[in-house]
């Protein structure tokens, strides 16, 4: 990498959660067209870099730079205008609307109509789970079929970067696996700049172009993939747990 | 045989006033999680602002009208100067907040309008419908109030179910925090639940006021009454606040006749007590969990 000019900057961030400080100093770089995976063991903060670089959590000190905006200063709810869609932690299907439902509202603030429905028609096409149960309660479906959804949801605003928490997260490997396949065709085929937080550090190195590891709110760690995943066995088992 | 009839009648036409109120509640618990104990004063407040155009000659459909308006206002204006403020704290002190602002409308309106009752005017006759040689006990006014209740309703479900506003008020009630990662504007339409809620408790007021005449606590039993009723129908279903309002309604009517009129308010307590101990997810909410 390093070709692509970077999409988003993460520069010095700082984050409490409540009185804990989650996030301290954190910087990293996400190109265009690429997959940088954010790695280490639970509390490590990952969930707080992606809820600070959407504004659901507010920065301490930092800031995250994106086509000339500091996202950190901004509503989630502009946020996403932007481009950036963040799929959160546990998934977010909302149970009590449709599937249809779930993927229009991810498109709703857009004034165009015509187009919102021909992303709708895009989705739908690109995940025909969804399509044959576009009418059911979400709340029907598997936990892969919530994964579509989710991601489906995202992709209705047409994003330029995608911010995700744990997709794989109580998924059947086959399941996680084709997750990680529609990342590599979103990176490839959209060029989109994905960040993709995940314990399962394998499975995210699989796919990843570069890797930051976080331990205790900091980086500790950050280069290709393949770098991260070949690195000394000593240091992967204290962060990673290999 | 022709008591019950008429008590069914009674019961169905408060009922209805029930719902409306039940529906003001439901709608701003479902937003928000607070229980807007200051909706009856609210609605106390607009119907007081009906009644001064009234006594200044002007035409009841424009104070009525004016009423409703100033019921979307003074939502909108709690909601953002009181509610929006206490966001992050608690939800017991947006509760206790609603309580005090009870209090203050209840105070303002016996200073700016005097605390003595006095009367409003119906649109329609508050007669009795005669059928052959018998009179119904049902007015002209109480079909008014039944249909203004019914037509209220069905434009909120199509409001919720066939708009993409709609869609976005749901999605706000249900999950905000993902409403807001979706683009939803999330603080907007929180001022617009409450806006409607204290429409349609605007429009319980109207509809009271005519049968017990306006006083700066004239809603009080009717809030404890739709309040009972959300609670029937389960505190978070529109639908509920329907059959919950018609359910008391008709209890309390029973009550009333067949028992004594004196025992109405402990029979709201006591159908309140018995849904919590015994079906607290109310009898149209859904008992079933949310999975995470």
């Amino acid at each position: 990498m390093g070709v692509e000019p970077a999409a988003v900057r993460v520069r010095g961030l700082s984050a409490c959660h409540g009185p804990v400080k989650a996030l301290e100093d954190a910087s990293l770089d996400l190109p265009g067209a690429s997959i940088t995976a954010v790695l280490g063991p639970n509390g490590a903060g990952k969930t707080t870099l992606l809820r600070t670089m959407t504004g659901l959590t507010r920065a301490t000190a930092g800031r995250v730079e994106y086509g000339g905006h500091d996202l950190c200063a901004l509503a989630p709810e502009e946020v996403v205008r932007l481009g950036v869609a963040h799929v959160p932690e546990g998934r977010g299907v909302i149970q009590e609307l449709t599937v249809q439902e779930n993927l229009r509202l991810g498109a709703l603030w857009r004034a165009d109509r015509v187009d919102r429905r021909q992303a709708l028609a895009e989705v739908l096409e690109l995940f025909p789970a969804l399509q044959r149960r576009r009418r059911s309660s979400a709340s029907t479906l598997s936990g892969g079929e919530r994964q579509m959804l989710v991601v489906g949801r995202a992709l209705m605003a047409r994003p330029r970067v995608l911010l995700l928490d744990e997709p794989s997260l109580g998924l059947a490997p086959m399941v996680a696996e084709q997750t990680m396949a529609l990342l590599v065709r979103l990176r490839d085929e959209a060029g989109l700049a994905v960040l993709l937080v995940e314990q399962d550090a394998r499975g995210a190195l699989a796919v990843a172009d570069q890797a930051v590891v976080l331990a205790v709110g900091r980086v500790v760690m950050s280069g290709p993939a393949a770098v991260i995943g070949g690195a000394d066995a000593a240091l992967l088992h204290h962060h990673l747990g290999w | 045989m022709r008591a019950f009839l008429s008590y069914t009648l009674g019961g169905i036409t408060a009922g209805m006033v029930y719902s409306a109120v039940a529906l003001a509640l439901v709608l701003i618990w479902r937003a928000t999680r607070v229980v807007n104990f200051a909706q009856g004063g609210l609605a106390m407040v607009t119907t007081y602002l009906a009644v001064t155009l009234i006594d200044r000659h002007e035409p009841y459909w424009l104070a009525f009208a004016a009423a409703l308006a100033a019921g979307l206002l003074l939502g909108a204006l709690v909601e953002v100067t009181l509610v929006r403020p206490l966001a992050r704290r608690p939800h017991l002190n947006a509760v206790i907040v609603t309580l005090g602002l009870l209090v203050v409308a209840e105070g303002a309106a016996g200073l700016i309008w005097g605390g003595g009752l006095r009367a409003f005017p119906a649109p329609f006759s508050t007669n009795g419908l005669r059928m052959g040689h018998t009179t119904l006990d049902l007015s002209p006014f109480d079909a008014f109030t039944v249909a203004a209740v019914v037509a209220t309703m069905v434009a909120l479900v199509v409001l919720f179910r066939a708009t993409d506003l709609g869609l976005r008020m749901r999605a706000a009630a249900f999950e905000p925090e993902v409403a807001r990662l979706l683009g939803v504007r999330v603080g907007r339409v929180l001022t617009l639940g409450w806006a409607l809620a204290t429409l349609a408790g605007s429009l319980a007021g109207l509809l009271v006021a005519p049968g017990t005449f306006l006083s700066p606590n004239y809603m009080d039993a009717v809030l404890v009454y739709g309040f009972t009723a959300a609670v029937v129908g389960g505190l978070d279903s529109p639908v509920g606040a329907l059959v919950g309002g018609l359910v008391t309604g008709l209890a309390l009517s029973y009550l009333g006749g067949y028992v004594s009129g004196r025992l109405e308010a402990l029979g709201a307590l006591a159908i309140l007590v018995a849904v919590l101990l015994v079906r607290p997810a109310g009898l149209v909410g859904s008992t079933s969990r949310r999975r995470v």
